[in-house]
């Protein structure tokens, strides 16, 4: 009885003082290996009358149990010890910075061109395109605007050379977008919504002028459609794009030759802090009016032109500048740097990725 | 186009204040650029006299005035001013500038201060520091009797605010004074004034002197229809007088001699160009003609025009002395000593006019007018008016009338329906409102039927039918839509209502199209790759367009030499862009564009990528800046070919893209032999020169247009359900000849047993010690997958074997 209780308390101090996980190892195999002292005590329960195992055989049990959870628990001590020690060791300073990749932007061009294909999607407006490089037939004389009209000279046109004529018809970069209109109407059978945004191209450069620009135009051609219908869109158009209900436009009558009744379409503004903030009348203290739109009633003779019957089909068109929208929702002050492609302002005006314009989300980002 | 609002009021009676007349204009579609008052900037000027001007002790140039400006300076005693100009003189009445006065000149703030040693009480001023003329020779004299102390801008009538409206070009009629009073008038702002009342005549008659008509005719009846001309002779040429002459200075206009002046005068009240010449340079009959090719023409603007046979001209014997409607010889012009003078009042054909003016690139304020078309039936009576003017103000005696061929006068009318105002614009205005309007505007209205008549004994409703005549100053209205505009622009647009259009049932279809939704992938995808979009020109420099291959389309009238090609490439103008942040100090550019390439054939959908400068920057765990490498570009290019839906699994390498790039180290990458999807690589040295770069450029075009489109069969997947399985990796490394591209070998692994080899991926490239000279070696992971059973070893000896065997095929030897 008493050799078991002077061993036990002499492996259990051991154990408890042992300071290395080998030290650990090395009692545990003296005392619980094949040849330990406490596998050699469970040995002799073999050889021992009934009587003696009944008071041996606990005391040797308790011996081995006590002795393993010994072990086990001085093992577990060193190792959480141990890791601790490794995990003290392997400090970071976590304020270092870490390297996030560069970061691209999408060009507020493309991101309004976005947006503006989801809010006219909702109105079932579908995207057309056409070319730029354009023939004089569609850009002018399909529109309503014969060779010695002065609106040609107004355009400002970059023209190729006559050897580069097709049918007879002079080359020259698109003005606007409204030949698209005319491409559309000689493919398509009424009833059609369009829009159609792209580069188009005039001879003038100053501080709110670039040879090169974006335009969106619009067209409907349809049974019935009037004025009236003009103006609604062209107000749940604005009122969708800048977000602000408190949208007000003002009608001017006006003159494009391929429409009649033409109407400039102007929308109000208030001045704050210096900024123009599109929203309010035009006429509020503070206000004022921004011309946006261009727009009217398809004239009957671009409707023959395009080979329709104008005493069936009539409809409306519209176009607008694109860069001057995002210019107004955005807050860029100055065109050219929209083609100068400086990474600062790319940065700072653009649009991640991900801002992809939804009706859900908002189209504005 | 610019009036004073007394100018208008010359020709409309109305109460109405400025704000209602602006507002009204703009409404009614003569938009507002701008209202300027002169008189707002000088209520600090008042008239003033001269006392007494003493020598300036200190300085020879100066005079000391003693100047009586009124009861409220100085208690009505005379104020001390320093004056330096000659005419200064004791009795003077000028007009005095009192401290605290800005001059508008040069925005300076007058004060009271002392001028070499002696004080000065403010200044005298001239009519350029008023911004009221360029005088600037001396002070201002007035009469004698102009009222000293006095508000000089109310007391001359300066007090007038300047209107200036923007005119569409169909709208000739508003070219003219006159009628934009009519417009105003129809828009409910008073009354119109007759014309006669407005010039002081009793009636509008030709002023039928005694004198020989004048000898003109018109050789060209299709440029010049008709011809009209006066004599007047014994004529004095000089000031204007000051009504008009002030009306032309307020419009910013400088008074010439009066006989110029009262054409100027009449084309901006009336629209109505007219010419005057001096009879004694003329040799022989004034006829119109066509130019003859190669003639010459010194022009009023002090230009010679070389013109051709299409061009209309009047000329005499000797020479031509106008381009017709567009701008008078300097050889026939009057001076201040003409005294016979011979006045023209012509109308010219607006697209001969168009044409003319284009070709000379001339412009004109004739011209405006002209080729919008100005009133044919408006010869007599404006010649009666300018030959009015010319006697009253310059004395002399008129001819007989010489009417040398017919203006285009027919009379016209379109037949309108009153529904169309609410069929087209969407606006119920009523049929006695229409007809009001209409008329206003000079537009009769005949109305017939809508009345019930007898037919065969039975009562038949007869279908009311509008015939409104359109005034022969109304050259643009053509059709029923016109007439609807004419309603609907005085009416107010802001009547008409805004109507919903009509919506289809349910949600919102998709309605972009398939190229539309690959630029976006493709966009999105990039930007979110760290690339930023740039949007460069379309146009660039013939240099930079034969640096990457040279271009179809060449512009006849560039607006400068770096923008005259168009790009058959999207690299120049991204390698130029990269160079301006380059040299603003741009550590790292990556940029790419979606726009266009222009080929004789047609106009491509591309994307374009530069990247240049530092791929990473140096940082405490990767070390130095490291540079950007060709597979750098490649890397770009796959991920964005995949997100265009490109099949980039199916894609093959090749070499050969353009000389742009450098030969060894670019690519393209193909969908067979023949579709090139894409092109990339490091940038060859000398484009990167001539685009003013430095380092490595990489560089990449994917061609959307080549991209095949995805066939739309539905939302399905191809079933699919992962492998029990897992799938297995061996490796291998073979010794090849270096010339042998990867690639090649990679696909012929994959060949090597379609069914269990899913992947082949090389992962490790080594030459030098232990591989032989001109070789190569290569090893390539590949991924068995197994089906319903492990693999045997047999199988996959077999496998390791068809393995060894392919590359064998391309001289390659497994290392052992």
């Amino acid at each position: 009885m008493t050799d078991i209780a002077s061993l036990k308390s002499g492996l259990l101090a051991d154990i408890a003082a042992a300071a290395t996980l080998d030290a650990v190892e090395g009692l545990r195999v003296g005392a619980l290996g094949k040849q330990g002292v406490v596998t050699a005590l469970l040995k002799t329960l073999g050889g021992m009358s009934p009587d003696e195992r009944q008071t041996q055989g606990p005391a040797i049990q308790d011996l081995r149990e006590a002795v393993t959870a010994a072990i086990a628990e001085r093992k577990g001590a060193l190792e959480q010890a141990a890791l601790d020690a490794r995990l003290a060791d392997e400090r970071l300073d976590m304020t270092l910075p870490a390297d996030i990749g560069p970061q691209g932007s999408v060009h507020p061009v493309s991101q309004v061109m976005d947006e503006l294909a989801e809010i006219f999607a909702d109105l079932g407006f579908s995207v057309a395109t056409g070319p730029e490089i354009e023939d004089d037939w569609h850009n002018f004389t399909a529109l309503n605007i014969p060779e010695t009209h002065p609106a040609r000279a107004m355009h400002d046109t970059f023209y190729f050379p006559d050897e580069t004529a097709r049918d007879g018809k002079k080359m020259l970069l698109r003005t606007h977008t409204s030949p698209v209109q005319i491409r559309t109407m000689l493919e398509q059978k009424p009833p059609i919504r369009i829009i159609a945004p792209g580069r188009v191209y005039r001879s003038d450069s100053d501080a709110t002028h670039t040879p090169m620009f974006h335009q969106i135009e619009g067209l409907v051609i349809d049974r019935g459609i009037t004025l009236g219908h003009l103006k609604w869109t062209l107000e749940t158009f604005l009122k969708a794009f800048f977000e602000r209900d408190d949208i007000v436009l003002r009608l001017r009558p006006s003159y494009f030759p391929f429409t009649e009744p033409s109407v400039e379409v102007d929308v109000g503004y208030t001045l704050v802090n210096g900024q123009r903030v599109i929203g309010g009348s035009g006429n509020d203290k503070d206000g004022g009016w921004l011309e946006v739109l261009g727009s009217g009633m398809v004239h009957r003779k671009v409707i023959e032109a395009c080979g329709l019957d104008p005493d069936e089909w009539q409809g409306f068109a519209f176009g607008t500048g694109v860069d001057r929208l995002a210019m107004l929702k955005y807050g860029m002050n100055d065109l050219r740097a929209f083609f100068d492609g400086d990474l600062r302002w790319l940065r700072h005006y653009g649009f991640s990725a991900l801002d992809v314009p939804t009706l859900s989300g908002g189209v504005g980002a | 186009m610019k009036f004073t609002l007394s100018w208008l009021k010359e020709h409309l009676e109305t109460d109405a204040s400025l704000d209602t007349v602006l507002d009204t204009l703009t409404r009614i579609g003569l938009e507002v650029e701008g209202v300027d008052n002169p008189a707002e900037k000088l209520g600090a000027f008042r008239i003033a006299k001269v006392l007494t001007a003493a020598p300036h002790p200190q300085a020879d140039k100066l005079q000391v005035l003693s100047v009586d400006a009124g009861a409220n300076f100085n208690n009505g005693g005379p104020l001390q001013v320093v004056c330096g100009a000659p005419n200064a003189r004791a009795g003077l009445v000028g007009v005095f500038g009192m401290p605290g006065a800005t001059v508008p000149s040069n925005g300076m703030v007058l004060r009271v201060a002392a001028i070499r040693g002696v004080e000065s009480n403010g200044m005298m001023c001239s009519f350029r520091e008023l911004e009221l003329g360029e005088d600037h020779d001396g002070i201002i004299e007035l009469a004698a009797d102009a009222p000293v102390g006095q508000i000089y801008a109310d007391w001359a009538g300066l007090d007038d605010p300047v209107i200036d409206v923007s005119i569409t070009p169909n709208r000739q009629d508003c070219m003219g004074v006159r009628g934009i009073a009519r417009d105003l008038a129809a828009a409910g702002l008073g009354t119109l004034k007759p014309l006669a009342q407005v010039y002081r005549m009793e009636s509008l008659t030709p002023i039928a002197g005694d004198g020989p008509a004048p000898d003109v005719r018109t050789d060209d009846p299709e440029g010049c229809p008709a011809f009209y001309a006066q004599n007047v002779s014994g004529v004095t040429n000089g000031a204007a007088p000051k009504w008009m002459a002030d009306k032309l200075k307020a419009i910013g206009q400088k008074p010439i001699s009066v006989l110029v002046d009262i054409t100027n005068f009449v084309s901006i009240d009336l629209g109505r160009p007219l010419h005057v010449y001096d009879r004694a340079t003329l040799t022989g009959p004034l006829v119109a003609r066509l130019a003859k090719d190669g003639e010459q023409v010194l022009a009023l603007n002090g230009k010679t025009y070389t013109l051709d046979d299409s061009m209309t001209v009047i000329a005499d014997d000797a020479a031509v002395h106008d381009i017709g409607g567009i701008m008078g010889g300097e050889h026939s012009g009057v001076s201040e000593t003409t005294t016979d003078v011979l006045i023209e009042c012509a109308y010219f054909t607006p697209e001969a006019i168009a044409r003319t003016g284009q070709k000379l690139a001339l412009t004109s304020d004739a011209r405006q007018r002209f080729e919008r078309g100005v009133d044919p039936a408006f010869l007599d009576d404006a010649l009666a008016i300018a030959t009015k003017l010319v006697i009253d103000h310059c004395g002399g005696s008129p001819s007989a009338i010489t009417r040398a061929g017919q203006p285009p006068v027919a009379p016209r009318s379109v037949s309108y329906d009153p529904a169309y105002a609410l069929a087209l614009a969407g606006v119920d205005v009523p049929k006695t409102t229409q007809k009001a309007i209409l008329e206003s505007l000079g537009f009769p209205v005949t109305i017939t039927g809508g009345g019930t008549e007898m037919r065969d004994g039975m009562p038949f409703d007869t279908p009311e039918g509008w015939s409104v005549g359109v005034p022969s100053w109304r050259r643009d209205i053509d059709g029923p839509a016109d007439i609807v505009e004419e309603v609907v622009r005085i009416h107010g647009l802001d009547n008409v209502p805004s109507t919903p259009l009509p919506r289809a049932p349910g949600v919102a279809k998709p309605t972009a199209t398939q190229a539309q939704l690959v630029e976006r992938k493709v966009r999105r995808t990039a930007a979110a790759r760290g690339l930023s979009e740039a949007i460069n020109w379309s146009f660039i420099s013939e240099k930079e367009a034969a640096a990457v291959g040279g271009g179809d389309w060449t512009l006849a009238n560039p607006i400068s030499e770096d923008m005259k090609v168009m790009r058959p490439s999207l690299l120049p103008g991204l390698l130029s862009a990269t160079r301006r942040n380059a040299d603003r100090g741009a550590a790292s550019v990556r940029l790419f564009e979606v726009g266009r390439r222009y080929f004789a054939d047609g106009e491509r959908a591309t994307t374009g990528i530069v990247m240049a400068g530092e791929k990473t920057a140096r940082d405490w765990r990767s070390g130095k800046a490291q540079a950007f490498a060709a597979h750098d570009v490649k890397a770009e290019v796959l991920t964005l070919l995949a997100a265009a839906g490109a099949p980039v699994g199916n894609l093959q390498a090749f070499g050969e893209a353009s000389g742009a790039y450098h030969p060894g180290q670019s690519g393209t990458l193909r969908l067979g032999p023949k579709t090139i999807l894409a092109e990339y690589g490091v940038l060859h040295p000398a484009t990167a020169k001539q685009f003013g770069l430095s380092g490595t450029v990489v560089a990449a075009e994917l061609f959307l247009d080549a991209i095949p489109g995805k066939r739309k069969s539905g939302f399905m997947r191809a079933p699919y359900a992962p492998p029990a399985l897992q799938a297995v990796k061996r490796d291998f490394a073979f010794l090849v000849p270096e010339t042998l591209e990867a690639d090649a070998l990679v696909r012929a692994i994959r060949g090597a047993d379609k069914k269990a080899i899913v992947d082949a991926r090389l992962f490790d490239v080594f030459s030098g010690p232990g591989v032989d000279a001109g070789m190569t070696s290569l090893a390539v992971e590949v991924t068995l997958q197994p089906g319903e059973k492990s693999f045997t070893d047999e199988e996959l000896g077999a496998i390791s074997a068809a393995v060894v065997k392919a590359a064998e095929k391309l001289g390659g030897t497994l290392r052992g």
